[in-house]
């Protein structure tokens, strides 16, 4: 894979090492010379196992979602919202019109949003969540009229973001009131619009967005959830990427498994229905490599995994996801919360 | 001829914001943190710089004022002199106020030539704010047209560029009728356009502007320029327009700003790097555009009210304008102290907290209220961009080292400010310390180790200490004697919070004091204990050295007076092999300390003992026999060192010097009995020879025997002199000199 990718954080390259230290909760005593959040530190640890699905998943509407399907999603972690109220979302909305304009034109904002033919839709897709606790899903949506007849075209949405939260009662329990908790924020369109949209969140809601990145140890807990998931007969081969570090030349290995050998393979690992652990993870993955290493006598762990494909979805490790099956949407995005929200603990 | 009021040339002190920083070191807490007072020092430092920078850019105005005639810059040095003086200065620090007026006059009055008029406008770049008065004047000078065409162009140009650095504008605004009868320039008129574009008010628009607006255009075409001032009169006064205007234009004006820019920018940069307060004064036009890849990355960021929130409710309610209706004092317009103390009842938060922490009045603010939301704001945006930002930590960003570090000092400085340190430094040095180099923003992580909060050490170990005595083993002498500081200033620092917590006590805040003292206790012990293990090992791998124990003995002042000075029921005693160290150092500092540390720890021990007799508070913790025991055995070792040179007889340390007769007269060494007392000790035998010079200036065979009985006393007056206060507290406290009434006899 060549062209731009984020710059990697060394920190990733700890997680593996220390992910079999506990999670020291910090003490909530008094006796501390700083204030803070008193919520556990993590130091971006994963669990030592996960759940497939959020605990009580409503069945939701799968049209409702359906456009978020398909379509390549840049993953943001955002810390939580400082008082954002989910009752004036037509306000937000004609507050980052008018920013947007302003920010197109810097120092023009006159007529704002008419005469630029942008109008910026704030609404909320109660649809993605885990439990109620989760707040609704937020959607920004920015579309513009065509220029040729400006008033009876159909708008077309030129950018689109969405904030949700899946179970992210880690995150959630400890917050006060006055904040909002939706670490998770995917953009598609261009990078110049979500760099506005971003910066009007983040002056009106004090909160900060970072570019979520995938680690790869974190793409190996994607590649078993997804194998172990139900699909249909056809659907496409699971695909795993590597690229070889150090090389002059980038080099990348695609393996591609059929999904019926990949789920067969995954069956006589996995014990616990509906629950995956670290260990169930490392072996089905090594099965995988000593089977590359049959064929091509090449160490796949010795690589970097940069992206995994199933029917399910496919992600990379610079942070970009795409959906494909609105079945398993909220699964996927519990474990996004989650990589979300140790990001921004 | 423009009017002029002479008095605006009379000399002000330039740099008014100077006043802002004399006024900042008053609000610092006082007397706690030694670091304040480096930055003191260097601040002083750079103003002396500032002051001939400052002489020399008075001089070039003073030039450029009395300039009548056109002086040729070939020929002429002195001008090419000041006219680079002010070049440079305007590059690096921007120009103070009242250089505008000056040089504005200059360029327009035409009486220099054009590539002259050219330089000085293109270092027009404000350090704060530009006069309204000059902008006035200058714009008089236009009308008499002495300047060329091409500076007037240019003058626009810089007009627009700098509008949002003009300090009022109601004058200017009063100007608007002169501004636009110059459209009829053709070769100004889009620059013009731009200029009345924000300049105009409702108020301006006016029929026969609209006539004069549509005439142009329908003889230049449809210009862009044109469209955009006629769209914002059909804005304001939709009647008055009746003509279609396109919807969507992509740019009304060319960018006019390119030549200034990065300059405004660099300036901003460095001036807010410099100054402790820095004030976020500029406006939106200047902010720099994102600086880097990322569009979020903005390390300081300026206080803007959080009145975006209230806009929603107060656009309902009337349209008018939120600020007049709206209670809340407006963040940006908090400027000095009064100011704050006037308006704390109806001042609110930033929009974007982090802006806070270059904003010593935001800062007091925050102390005032005691809302943990402003913490948590704080704590995301800190953690999240220290994290970002890290140089070490993330690929390719070390290329912004020197930002991040202006960071780093940042934080540190609100730290000291608010006399706390932050969870998210804390956190994201546990994070990446295991990481780091020990070199990149050295002396800034150093200075944020100091202020990690107390908590368990069990933590603190693996997450602190280990990679920190990692880095201290394997680094150069410097290396460690840093360290060591920035743990003796964490000590004090948690020191210095349990003594405001005693005083507090009474708040009853936290009722559960006694596990939070043990706690205390607990933590300081294990800190004081890892100093002293890492210092151990660093005087043997840095073969005893000087500078190396000075850093160590000072960490240990702050040891040995934790039960009287800091209230703390705990005491403990440096390792042998830093005590010993110290005893047969070469160096008197070192001696003269450790006598000092001695003496202090005596005191401390004696207070305690009382207090246990007299069973007063604290009876929870009890000094263990052993602390005693093992000053006692220091004691012993050190008077029969320098005083009744028994030393190697007596000592009784396991670790001590004590050492057989017959082993010690192998040596060869005569007198070896003698040979660390105050006489013969290698730290003051320099001081024996000068002695015996002054006493016996004919003898010149430095008999050091001769210094005994008075003399022996006459020779510690002549020490003590010499500045060994140390020296002196020990010997008067713990030895018990024979006779001190002869002694004192024998003096008089």
């Amino acid at each position: 894979m060549a062209g731009g990718r984020p710059a990697a954080s060394a920190m990733e390259l700890m997680e593996g090492a220390t992910r079999t230290l506990p999670g020291s909760g910090r003490p909530s005593s008094a006796g501390r010379l700083s204030r803070g959040p008193l919520s556990g530190r993590m130091y971006g640890l994963s669990p030592g196992s996960r759940l497939l699905q959020p605990r009580s998943q409503e069945n939701a509407d799968p049209q409702k979602t359906a456009f978020l399907l398909r379509k390549q999603w840049t993953l943001y972690s955002v810390t939580p919202l400082y008082k954002f109220s989910a009752a004036r979302l037509k306000d937000y909305a004609r507050l980052l019109g008018v920013f947007i304009a302003a920010e197109k034109q810097k120092g023009l904002a006159v007529g704002a949003g008419a005469e630029l033919g942008l109008r910026a839709a704030v609404s909320s897709l109660p649809e993605l969540r885990g439990s109620e606790r989760d707040p609704a899903a937020l959607l920004i949506q920015l579309s513009s009229r065509s220029s040729v007849s400006p008033k009876n075209s159909e708008e077309k949405v030129i950018w689109s973001g969405w904030f949700c939260c899946v179970a992210g009662d880690d995150l959630t329990e400890n917050l006060p009131e006055e904040f909002t908790c939706l670490p998770l924020f995917l953009a598609n369109g261009a990078e110049s619009y979500t760099a506005i949209v971003g910066s009007w969140f983040q002056k009106t809601f004090d909160c900060c967005f970072r570019r979520l990145a995938i680690s790869p140890l974190n793409l190996t807990w994607m590649a078993a959830m997804w194998t172990g998931c139900k699909m249909d007969k056809n659907t496409s081969a699971m695909e795993l990427l590597f690229s070889v570090p150090h090389l002059p030349q980038p080099l990348d290995i695609s393996y591609a498994i059929h999904p019926e050998d990949a789920k067969a393979l995954w069956d006589t690992v996995q014990k616990t229905p509906g629950e995956i652990t670290q260990e169930e993870v490392d072996v089905f993955m090594d099965c995988l490599y000593s089977h590359f290493y049959r064929h091509f006598k090449i160490h796949l762990s010795a690589t970097k995994l940069v992206k995994v494909s199933t029917g399910v979805a496919s992600a990379h490790c610079d942070g970009i996801i795409k959906f494909l099956q609105s079945q398993y949407l909220t699964g996927v995005l519990m474990l996004l919360t989650e990589l979300a929200i140790s990001q921004i603990q | 001829m423009p009017q002029r009021r002479s008095s605006k040339h009379s000399k002000k002190p330039l740099q008014v914001h100077n006043s802002n920083q004399a006024d900042l070191s008053a609000w610092r807490k006082r007397g706690t943190v030694n670091p304040e007072k480096s930055v003191q020092n260097r601040r002083s430092l750079s103003d002396q710089k500032n002051d001939s920078k400052q002489d020399s850019l008075e001089e070039a105005l003073s030039y450029f004022e009395k300039v009548q005639n056109r002086v040729s810059l070939k020929k002429s040095e002195v001008l090419q002199k000041h006219l680079s003086t002010v070049e440079s200065i305007a590059l690096q620090r921007g120009l103070p106020p009242e250089g505008f007026d000056v040089l504005l006059d200059v360029v327009l009055s035409g009486k220099l030539a054009d590539t002259v008029n050219t330089r000085i406008l293109k270092s027009l770049v404000p350090a704060s704010v530009i006069p309204e008065s000059s902008v006035v004047s200058s714009v008089s000078w236009l009308c008499v047209s002495k300047c060329s065409s091409n500076i007037q162009l240019l003058f626009l140009r810089w007009l627009i560029t700098m509008f949002d650095f003009i300090d009022r504008k109601e004058q200017v605004h009063a100007l608007y009728g002169i501004f636009f009868s110059f459209l009829n320039d053709e070769k100004l008129c889009p620059y013009i356009c731009h200029l009345l574009y924000l300049l105009t008010r409702k108020e301006n628009v006016k029929p026969f502007r609209v006539r004069r607006l549509l005439d142009l255009q329908s003889k230049m075409g449809m210009q862009p320029y044109l469209q955009a001032l006629l769209s914002l009169y059909k804005l304001y006064c939709p009647e008055l327009v009746s003509i279609a205007l396109p919807r969507k234009v992509k740019t009304y004006f060319k960018n006019s700003d390119g030549l200034w820019k990065a300059a405004i920018n660099a300036v901003r940069q460095r001036n807010q790097a410099n100054s402790p307060v820095s004030r976020p004064l500029f406006l939106d036009t200047a902010q720099p555009q994102s600086r880097k890849r990322k569009w979020n990355a903005q390390l300081i960021i300026p206080a803007s009210s959080a009145n975006m929130q209230n806009l929603v409710v107060d656009s309902k309610k009337n349209c008018v304008d939120s600020y007049s209706t709206n209670e809340s004092f407006p963040v940006e317009r908090l400027q000095t102290f009064p100011q704050l103390l006037r308006n704390i009842h109806r001042l609110e938060f930033p929009s974007q907290m982090g802006s806070v922490l270059a904003n010593p009045l935001l800062l007091h603010y925050m102390n005032c209220i005691k809302d943990e939301s402003v913490y948590l704001r704080l704590y995301y945006w800190m953690g999240q961009t220290l994290q970002e930002e890290c140089t070490w930590c993330v690929v390719d960003n070390n290329q912004y080292e020197e930002e991040f570090k202006g960071f780093l000092e940042t934080v540190y400085k609100a730290e000291c400010f608010l006399q706390e340190g932050f969870s998210s430094c804390e956190e994201f040095l546990y994070r990446s310390l295991p990481l780091w180099d020990g070199v990149s923003c050295r002396s800034q992580v150093l200075r944020l180790v100091s202020w990690i909060p107390l908590s368990t050490f069990s933590e603190m170990k693996s997450q602190l200490c280990d990679p920190l005595a990692q880095l201290f083993f394997t680094s150069s002498l410097y290396f460690k004697c840093s360290i060591i500081e920035s743990l003796k200033e964490l000590l004090q620092n948690w020191l210095n919070w349990h003594m405001v917590h005693l005083d507090s006590e009474s708040d009853s805040q936290f009722c559960s004091l006694d596990t939070t003292l043990s706690g205390l206790v607990n933590g300081v012990a294990e800190l004081v204990q890892f100093v002293g293990q890492i210092s151990t090992a660093a005087l043997q791998l840095e073969k005893n050295h000087t500078f190396l124990l000075y850093f160590i003995l000072d960490f240990y002042e702050t040891v040995c007076d934790m039960y009287l000075k800091y209230k703390l029921p705990l005491l403990i005693m440096p390792p042998a092999g830093v005590f010993y160290a110290a005893l047969l150092s070469m160096d008197s500092v070192n001696l003269n300390q450790l006598c000092y540390i001695m003496y202090r720890y005596r005191t401390n021990l004696i207070a305690a003992k009382e207090s246990e007799q007299n069973k007063k508070k604290l009876q929870q913790f009890k000094f263990s026999s052993q602390t005693y025991q093992e000053y006692n055995q220091y004691i012993i070792a050190m008077v029969g060192c320098l005083w009744t040179s028994t030393a190697f007889q007596k000592d009784n340390h396991p670790q001590g010097i004590r050492l057989d007769d017959e082993l010690l007269e192998k040596t060869g060494v005569q007198e070896y009995r003698n040979s660390f007392n105050i006489v013969y000790h290698p730290a003051l035998m320099c001081y024996a020879v000068d002695f015996l010079q002054q006493a016996w200036p004919d003898d010149t065979t430095f008999n050091f025997s001769l210094i005994k009985g008075k003399k022996w006393n006459w020779y510690l007056k002549y020490l003590y002199a010499r500045g060994l206060e140390g020296l002196k507290l020990f010997i008067e406290s713990s030895i018990n000199r024979v006779s001190k009434a002869s002694q004192s006899k024998a003096e008089n």
